[in-house]
């Protein structure tokens, strides 16, 4: 048992952390969820993307460096630790791209996975409907199939939909198969979000910007080279983005880590500090230190042929929680100025606010852990 | 980088579950609080053959001068079966204390489990456990040890640790500041380790009741409220556990993180092995609370174990202190 880094990945560690000094923009982005931000974080994927540091553990072919887990953890370390900006491209890097590596055709892998890794095309998801949240499988959302046209007809509504407000595509599922029943009769399809028949409604979130939208479809017209795997197998391959989503890749030790030693910062500058605060700081700390030597543990547990499995919902129900708590304790060391928005700690309290709901929220994943973890029956 | 346990730790725990898993140990356990200690001197007698009371010997000595990994390994196995007696002071503590006691209890003799020895290690741990039939009582106070006799006997929760006041004896030697510091951080370790098995059998005792417990025409594992308790402790053992691992690690490189990374993981494994005690006694309800069922076992000695060798206000102390003296602590700094 040892937490040792050979050669190599300290290397490749430190050429990161030498470049983030170098690039990343002393002053914050404007907000990425506004047109002006998602224009300044499209243009900091571009400056990624030039010296490839935006998808470090793609191919290099697409733009990657063949990064391994382990160093992809640690490239994620310096990113935070550096207080580098939020990763617009990162719906599309973390839940599409993995299946288009998976399921994709090496056609659709060499329209869409450059672009998506230099910033040129952001990707939105669409998963969520109206009445299709945690319980994905009742989507409504149908694909009728075109012969003539050589493709599919989407008609429906998605929402929740993040960046969809100012993004160039998306991807989600549509029922392809009207007699079918729930998972069953699923596609996966990719699309323009500039396509005709398609309607945009941001939506404001809590923060106050539009970082969600509706998406309308109004006979929307997919080519089949945008049918992503087997037509009426959506649900399983999507299910792969689900994994991914709850599990390492969407978020890092290291978001946490960085947050937890701000966090520590601000508490040695609040002088007189009451003590159940120092308490709640120390155990925020913990918790991100816990994050960390598990994903170790889980990125030792892969290098050796293993899987995640139902252990990616432990996993998010972990840092999900972890996160609101560190920032709930950063703001009440804030006091009486805990409520200003100038403070980035309530940006990132609002943002962490989000997380024990979205990628299947935490009572599912609680289901989850209890029936496939423990072994306890399925409820009725 | 390789974060878990090796094939021979995975061995070394699979052979003593082997041991343990049919030792009726909470008999074991019940004789021995009311000081019957014969079966339980023979447990600790098997124990020793299987290297258990070698680990922290030096191999001159006949030990194995095993890594603190080993140790936690041993540990959470005395935490899953409720072995009682001084495992953490004689196993742990005593060979390193007594290394420059030329006259005083032989490693040889500890390393073959031929002798027990308890330590008291007041203001941390005042008491010093099993004192009336152990080989040695030591008395550490700051870097003096002392020999010590028993003296008056107090009753934990957990019936089956014996606990004493120490009656201070001539001074044995003075040790160096880093050597009570590394002993008494591994101590903190093992307890933690121990607290991590506990907590494990607890939610597994509790995991079987609930799939066969019928309440309501149906087994109460299928109500979202019960699975959803037990979750949290499946989750909040498996965030624990690489505490207690990483901190293994950075005692057995001598890392300056060292006493940083033992706090965290006692905070953690006291937090997660109470968090499954509490909900093991719900889970059970009534037959939980009973001291004639084996939980209370379990429910009792996590409860001592979270304050032993170190609280957990203690040890979130001195993870502050360690976070914000010196150089700038990144978590992200191997």
């Amino acid at each position: 048992m040892n937490l040792d880094l050979d050669e190599r990945v300290r290397a490749f560690r430190d050429e990161a952390r030498a470049w983030l000094r170098e690039n990343v923009p002393a002053e914050p982005l404007p907000h990425m969820d506004t047109a002006e931000g998602f224009e300044a974080h499209r243009e900091w994927e571009m400056t990624l993307a030039a010296d490839r540091w935006s998808v470090v553990s793609w191919p290099t072919a697409f733009l990657g460096r063949d990064a391994s887990l382990l160093e992809w953890v640690l490239f994620e370390e310096e990113y935070y630790r550096a207080g580098a900006p939020s990763r617009v491209a990162q719906n599309g890097i973390s839940l599409l791209a993995p299946i288009l590596f998976e399921h994709g055709t090496p056609e659709q892998q060499e329209r869409y996975l450059r672009p998506m890794a230099d910033g040129s095309e952001i990707w939105a998801q669409a998963w969520s409907e109206p009445e299709a949240g945690s319980d994905l499988a009742s989507l409504r959302a149908t694909a009728v199939r075109d012969d003539a046209r050589g493709g599919w007809i989407l008609n429906g509504q998605k929402t929740w939909s993040s960046r969809a407000a100012f993004a160039h595509r998306g991807f989600g599922l549509f029922r392809s198969d009207p007699e079918a029943e729930r998972h069953r009769g699923l596609t996966y399809f990719l699309f323009s979000l500039r396509a005709p028949g398609i309607t945009i409604r941001p939506i404001t979130k809590l923060d106050g910007h539009p970082g969600f939208a509706e998406i309308f479809f109004e006979d929307v017209f997919v080519p089949d080279a945008d049918v992503l795997g087997t037509p009426g197998d959506g649900w399983r391959v999507a299910m792969s983005t689900a994994g991914n989503e709850r599990g390492l890749s969407l978020r890092s030790p290291g978001r946490f880590c960085a947050a937890a030693d701000r966090l520590v910062e601000l508490w040695s500058a609040v002088p007189d500090a009451p003590a159940g605060l120092g308490d709640r700081v120390a155990d925020a700390w913990i918790a991100a230190q816990a994050y960390r030597l598990y994903t170790f543990g889980a990125v030792t547990r892969i290098a050796e042929g293993g899987a995640i499995g139902a252990d990616g919902s432990a996993n998010k129900i972990f840092w999900s929680e972890l996160d609101v708590r560190l920032h709930e304790t950063a703001l009440d060391l804030l006091g009486p100025e805990a409520e200003l928005r100038e403070s980035a700690w309530m940006d990132g309290y609002l943002f962490a606010l989000s997380g024990p709901i979205y990628a299947g929220t935490n009572e599912i994943q609680r289901n989850i852990v209890a029936e496939r973890l423990l072994g306890l029956p399925r409820g009725r | 980088m390789r974060f878990a346990p090796t094939d021979e730790q995975r061995d070394f725990a699979r052979a003593l579950d082997d041991l343990l898993g049919v030792a009726a140990v909470p008999h074991i356990a019940r004789l021995w609080a009311e000081g019957h200690h014969a079966a339980g001197l023979h447990l600790w007698r098997r124990l020793a053959g299987l290297g258990v009371t070698a680990l922290a010997v030096p191999e001159e000595h006949g030990g194995l001068d095993a890594a603190p990994a080993d140790l936690v390994v041993a540990f959470e196995a005395l935490g899953r079966y409720p072995v009682p007696g001084p495992a953490i002071e004689s196993v742990v503590l005593a060979p390193t204390l007594l290394a420059a006691v030329p006259d005083g209890p032989a490693p040889e003799d500890l390393a073959e489990g031929k002798i027990l020895v308890t330590v008291a290690a007041p203001p941390m741990t005042p008491y010093a456990l099993d004192a009336d039939m152990t080989d040695a009582v030591l008395l550490l106070e700051g870097t003096t040890l002392r020999a010590a006799t028993p003296g008056r006997r107090l009753e934990s929760v957990d019936r089956s640790r014996r606990l004493f006041e120490t009656v201070p004896g001539p001074t044995l030697v003075r040790l160096e500041p880093d050597t009570v510091a590394t002993a008494l951080a591994t101590a903190a370790l093992t307890c933690a380790a121990q607290l991590l098995g506990a907590g494990e059998h607890a939610l597994a005792v509790t995991v079987e009741y609930v799939k066969s417990r019928r309440q309501f025409g149906r087994v109460i594992g299928e109500y979202q409220a019960i699975k959803h308790l037990l979750a949290d402790v499946r989750v909040a053992l498996d965030f624990a556990r690489p505490l207690v691992h990483g901190a293994a690690v950075s005692l057995g490189a001598g890392s300056t993180d060292a006493r940083r990374d033992v706090a965290a993981a006692k905070v953690s494994a006291s937090e997660a092995a109470y968090r499954a005690s509490r909900a093991a006694l719900q889970a059970h309800g009534a037959i939980g609370y009973t001291e004639e069922y084996d939980l209370s076992l379990w429910i009792t000695k996590i409860r001592a174990l979270v304050s032993a060798w170190g609280t957990p206000a203690h040890h979130r102390a001195e993870l502050l202190a360690a976070l914000t003296t010196g150089r700038p602590t990144h978590a992200s700094d191997l």
